[in-house]
């Protein structure tokens, strides 16, 4: 075996600017704007383009599993649909040594109509495989899927689960020397979820490369030894995985500061923006939170629409989303909105640590504005319902109230 | 432009292996020339194949007719035809009856008029796949082309049927029908090919495949004679190669005219023009597939 899996020099790729992606554009329209053109001498208008990946340069040596970590458009998708040339890069060069698979694609290909059987073939040769190779490990892929009995079934009739797990199990007989995994792709529960890292740790220890991307930081640092965090489509931190994600985690808490109406990270329509977000304890003390206690995250806001709502996510420490409040779905949907909204907690049940909140603004279903690492909360130690509570660890960021006994 | 590079220990696999594992895949930007890719094609023939089965295999279990379709469809344009223009406006035949003069022609016209509908909208169709999983794009509207085929055999039996019916046997010429039946799928794989590329860009070019098809039916013999053209430009009337393709199909069948031999070979020089023009755009278009789609 070469001494090199992957080697990535100089890689860069660039999409216009602001794809709209419900308009395509149309012949006749292009061709009336050539005829103008030609008329009246007009220069072709200069499109405004973005790299969403610029300079990407790193080599990934055999066996090496690689988490790749950024935030949403750090250019993360479109390094991996280069890697299995999905998409084409703009600059640079990648060579790939040996048989690339991965597991973003699960489920692509299958056709309603087909059984499952006859789909197993058809999604086997869609990734790659030959039909000797897929006769070969058939009985191997119908074990692992559990769909046995509906095999000769047309595969609409099968549930979403019976369709993902078969799916899964194709594309995991896959056997390639390099596996890419694309979490925030993948579709499924959460079971499936954990096959799929269940998978990958069996690749990883038969000495295969893997390429894993994922929001889910404990995931990244329990199954990979090196990370690489994407910003902006540049490679910015290239070190091992605990270093690389305590390096991602001080860029996001850099951009967490209060007032946010100056931010440009957001997504959204942005008619009305969140200006200035206040988290504060019963105290009104602000920027710390304690377990047990009350808690008031007031948001601020540009201006007013009907029909608007506020939403926010909490996240824990290691990027898992713990739980999501929406104003929509509760006592003030549909009255009035003032230029606030308030969202009041009565008694915090998380576990002392150091939260992210990413925050929406949504009017009548479109989304208006929403940032992510909005504000990064400290969560300082404090009593439920009388005893203490343990800092976060990676058994749990919650607290439920509670109460031991011991029966004879 | 992506190369499947050669310089490094790629074997010939063996027939029960994977593509050959130690094989470099080299990823490069998209240059202003393209190769056709012709090496990868053939790595992933499989996959062609079971593209090809499975339009074929959906065609016959979702339609309730299944098979029926592909004998309706000529037929009854052929009575249609032979209704007004073989009865009601005269037209003439070159000597045989004028519903198996029209039939002869439009059981090629009609396997190419579906494979260059299905495969236009190949691309298109197939964009879920196009953004998630590499494999050579030019697999998609081939298949799409080649599943006709078996709707082309039943309709060419029907046409043998009608023949017989009407005590006409084939002639010896017969043997060239799969030659022509080339000629016709090269045509309308050509066509496909400029048209399901441009379709990925802009979405009016699939309102403008079922026009350019009436219009291309207009201007083949496929309801009136070829030897309604006067001879000097009889032979550039093969400019449109399923104008060679129809009047190969009656000289072989049916024994109309003398050999068309000029003219299916001006066909077939169009054809692969049109073709190897449309393979080289396709895969110049290629690269922005997944972006663009």
């Amino acid at each position: 075996m070469s001494a090199l899996a992957i080697r990535i020099d100089a890689l860069g790729k660039e999409f216009p600017f602001g794809q709209v992606r419900d308009a395509y554009p149309t012949l006749r329209s292009a061709l009336g704007a050539g005829a103008r053109r030609l008329l009246r001498r007009d220069r072709r208008p200069r499109e405004r383009r973005f790299w969403a990946l610029k300079d990407v340069s790193f080599e990934v040596c055999p066996g090496e599993v690689v988490g790749i970590i950024g935030n949403n458009g750090a250019g993360k998708s479109t390094l991996l649909k280069i890697l299995s040339r999905i998409t084409a890069p703009t600059t640079g060069q990648v060579e790939v040594h040996g048989r690339l698979g991965s597991l973003l694609e699960v489920g692509t290909g299958f056709h309603p109509e087909l059984t499952g059987r006859e789909n197993v073939y058809l999604n086997g040769a869609i990734l790659g495989m030959r039909k000797a190779e897929i006769d070969r490990k058939f009985d191997e892929i119908v074990a692992f899927s559990e769909v046995e009995r509906f095999l000769d079934m047309p595969v609409k009739h099968y549930s979403s689960g019976m369709q993902v797990r078969l799916a899964f199990a194709v594309a995991a007989h896959l056997e390639p020397e390099i596996l890419i995994v694309d979490e925030v792709l993948a579709v499924g529960d959460a079971a499936f979820q954990r096959k799929c890292l269940g998978k990958m740790q069996t690749v990883s220890r038969e000495g295969r490369t893997v390429l894993f991307v994922s929001h889910n930081l404990g995931a990244v640092r329990a199954l990979c030894d090196r990370g690489i965090v994407l910003q902006h489509g540049i490679v910015t931190v290239d070190e091992p995985v605990a270093k690389a994600v305590a390096a991602y985690l001080a860029t996001l808490e850099d951009a967490s500061a209060y007032d946010v109406g100056d931010r440009t990270d957001r997504h959204g329509k942005g008619d009305v923006r969140i200006t200035r977000i206040e988290v504060t304890s019963d105290d009104d003390a602000p920027g710390t939170l304690t377990t047990g206690r009350p808690a008031r995250f007031r948001f601020h806001m540009s201006g007013v629409l009907p029909g608007m709502s506020c939403a926010f996510d909490v996240f824990d420490p290691l990027g898992q989303q713990i739980t999501y409040f929406n104003s929509s779905l509760s006592e003030i949907a549909g009255s009035a909105p003032g230029h606030a909204f308030v969202c009041d907690i009565d008694e915090l049940l998380l576990v002392p640590g150091r939260y992210r909140i990413d925050a929406a603004l949504t009017c009548n279903g479109e989304l208006q504005d929403r940032l992510e690492g909005a504000v990064f909360v400290d969560v300082d130690h404090g009593l439920v319902r009388g005893w203490p509570v343990p800092t976060f660890t990676q058994y749990g960021s919650v607290v439920l109230p509670h109460r031991w006994t011991t029966p004879a | 432009m992506i190369v499947r590079s050669q310089e490094i220990g790629l074997r010939e696999p063996a027939d029960e292996r994977a593509l050959p594992t130690t094989a470099i895949t080299v990823i490069r930007p998209a240059s202003g020339w393209v190769r056709l890719g012709l090496r990868d094609l053939w790595e992933y023939r499989e996959l062609l194949f079971f593209f090809v089965w499975r339009d074929m295999k959906v065609r016959y279990k979702q339609t309730l007719l299944g098979a029926s379709w592909a004998i309706l469809q000529p037929f009854f344009t052929m009575v249609i035809f032979s209704v007004f223009f073989g009865r009601l406006a005269g037209m003439p035949s070159d000597g045989v009856p004028y519903p198996v003069f029209s039939f002869a022609a439009l059981v090629p016209w009609t396997f190419f008029a579906t494979g260059l509908a299905q495969a236009s909208g190949s691309v298109v169709l197939h964009q879920s796949l196009i953004k998630k999983v590499y494999f050579p794009r030019l697999t998609i509207p081939i298949a799409s082309v080649l599943a006709g085929a078996v709707d082309f055999l039943i309709a060419f039996t029907v046409l043998i049927g009608l023949m017989l019916f009407y005590g006409l046997t084939p002639t010896s010429n017969v043997v060239w029908v799969p030659l022509l039946l080339a000629l016709a799928l090269v045509t309308a794989l050509g066509a496909a090919l400029w048209l399901s590329a441009l379709n990925v860009r802009y979405r009016d070019v699939q309102y403008l495949v079922p026009f350019l098809a009436q219009m291309w039916l207009f201007v083949t013999p496929v309801a009136y004679p070829s030897s309604l053209v006067p001879e000097p430009w009889h032979t550039v009337y093969g400019l449109n190669p399923m104008a060679g393709v129809v009047e190969g199909f009656r000289w072989a069948l049916l024994g109309t005219t003398t050999a068309p031999g000029s003219m299916v070979l001006v066909s077939s020089i169009a054809a692969i023009a049109l073709f190897v023009g449309g393979a080289y755009f396709f895969r110049r278009m290629e690269s922005s597939f997944a972006d663009t789609v």
